[in-house]
């Protein structure tokens, strides 16, 4: 698993970069009651918003680590925006991509690097 | 943060693990580690505990009960004059143009009056009163008095475990209370829709105060985060958002809180800032809007009239998700041609119309002891 600086993980599977967000994004962001997915098929390109995510706080927009294709969303947690509190890197998956640069996964850190980023 | 002010409970606030934000110049909760969703549940279906010292607690005294109140009812719209011994009134400030300077809770204790005012505002109100009502009434800022709210249905037996007679208390009643010896000013109101009280003791015992309620069974500390999604369910005006200096208390949907006396017609109509003005019919009016779709409808969101209308009919001025409603839950000053409960009407979120419905508040109902 790699981690971004904008509080992003992505799991590698079988060469789909498998987006969510980390388990210290979703405690900054307090209970998730709103989850609005991107349509399958949609290029994307790195930064764009793809993911709008709203909880009782505050809207949050969740943007492509990468260039690429988004091939498959998460439709679950459109009726249950709560699995993102409950298991941000696990089953709360937001989408999952086809990359179109690999070279863009270069900047992106381990675990152990992303626990000393948040520290 | 380090300029903020802080309250007498900032350092248990922070033992309990509160996260700490400014706001209106203090540092303040905005949630512990329950988390806003489970305390905003906690509060509806126990007891919570909210700091909320840092609001204004001001005492009027002069001559009499009579002068004093006299002399409030020419800043206000209510009918201070007929308030009873050991009774609270919800009111407001109002403005020469109408508008409402800031929303407020007054008390007759003995010939005093004790006024509740919001913190963002506190300095300007206690200028006014100066200004407007001394020599005659004394105006004296309790800043060495801390308030403390326990709300929600645990709320009565957690204050009555300590004093008997928090339980004879109805409604909006003040009275003193000595919980665990310590010698208090509560009343039985609130700002989240539940029974519960607000308690105004002296600053070095508060701490020991908030402890030992805390101690009692069910009460968890709940920060400003629940406090606002509770407020928001119950239909109540945060002021700075849903009533300010260019709204009036007709458009504000307040005339509930304008009694009789003080209406045209009335025996004491008039006499307060922007009378002309204040209670005259509105062009628009404050509404509870129930967005239809999952996604909340925040402050500054427009409000059309249908999904092609180019211009709106109003616009949010509180929403987010209320966790006891169980979806997004708005409210909003529309045009009144478009303000009766049932309108259907559109609401723009990042560019995109979604249907929202005008719905009566509150969105749930209160469960005061009358």
């Amino acid at each position: 698993m790699k981690f971004t600086e904008e509080h992003e993980w992505l799991r590698d599977e079988d060469g789909e970069m498998v987006v969510g967000i980390t388990i210290h994004a979703a405690e900054q962001l307090g209970d998730v009651v709103f989850v609005e997915l991107p349509e399958v098929g949609t290029v994307v390109s790195k930064d764009d918003e793809v993911v709008v995510i709203e909880s009782v706080k505050a809207a949050s927009d969740i943007l492509a680590p990468v260039d690429g294709e988004i091939i498959e969303v998460n439709e679950t947690l459109v009726d249950n925006p709560g699995m993102v509190n409950d298991d941000p890197q696990g089953e709360a998956w937001f989408f999952k991509m086809k990359i179109s640069d690999p070279s863009q996964m270069d900047e992106f850190m381990s675990e152990a690097a992303y626990q000393k980023f948040i520290a | 943060m380090s300029d903020d002010l802080r309250t007498p409970l900032y350092d248990l606030h922070v033992e309990l693990g509160a996260k700490m934000v400014p706001f209106a110049g203090y540092a303040m909760p905005v949630q512990y580690p329950m988390g806003v969703m489970g305390e905003h549940n906690h509060t509806r279906s126990a007891a919570g505990l909210f700091d909320v010292s840092h609001m204004g607690q001001v005492t009027l005294s002069g001559a009499s009960w009579g002068a004093v109140a006299q002399a409030f009812e020419t800043l206000v719209p209510q009918d201070v004059l007929g308030l009873g011994e050991g009774r609270q009134r919800y009111g407001f400030f109002t403005n020469d143009a109408g508008g409402i300077e800031d929303d407020l809770m007054f008390a007759r204790r003995g010939d005093d009056l004790l006024v509740v005012v919001n913190a963002a505002c506190k300095d300007a109100d206690i200028a006014r009163m100066r200004a407007a009502l001394e020599p005659a009434v004394t105006v004296t800022e309790l800043d060495d008095r801390a308030l403390i709210a326990v709300q929600g249905p645990g709320a009565e037996a957690a204050l009555a475990g300590l004093d008997a007679r928090a339980a004879d208390m109805r409604f909006m009643d003040i009275t003193d209370l000595e919980l665990d010896g310590i010698a208090v000013w509560a009343s039985r109101s609130g700002y989240t829709g539940e029974d519960g009280y607000e308690i105004s003791v002296p600053a070095p015992q508060a701490e020991a105060l908030a402890r030992t309620l805390l101690a009692q069974d069910g009460v968890a500390p709940i920060g400003l985060g629940a406090r606002d999604s509770l407020r928001l369910e119950a239909g109540l005006c945060l002021y700075g958002n849903d009533i300010d200096t260019t709204t009036t208390p007709a458009e504000g949907t307040l005339m509930w809180a304008v009694q009789k006396v003080r209406r045209p017609g009335g025996a004491r109509a008039g006499g307060f800032p922007g009378a002309d003005t204040a209670l005259a019919a509105p062009a628009r009016k404050r509404v509870g809007l129930l967005p239809e779709g999952r996604a909340p409808m925040r402050t500054g969101v427009a409000i059309y009239a249908s999904e092609t209308a180019t211009d709106p009919v109003g616009h949010v001025t509180s929403g987010s998700f209320g966790p006891t409603v169980g979806g997004p839950v708005a409210m909003g000053y529309v045009s009144v041609d478009h303000a009766d409960a049932g309108t259907a009407l559109w609401g723009e979120v990042r560019g995109k119309r979604m249907p929202v419905q005008v719905a009566a508040l509150p969105f749930v109902p209160a469960s005061f002891k009358r």
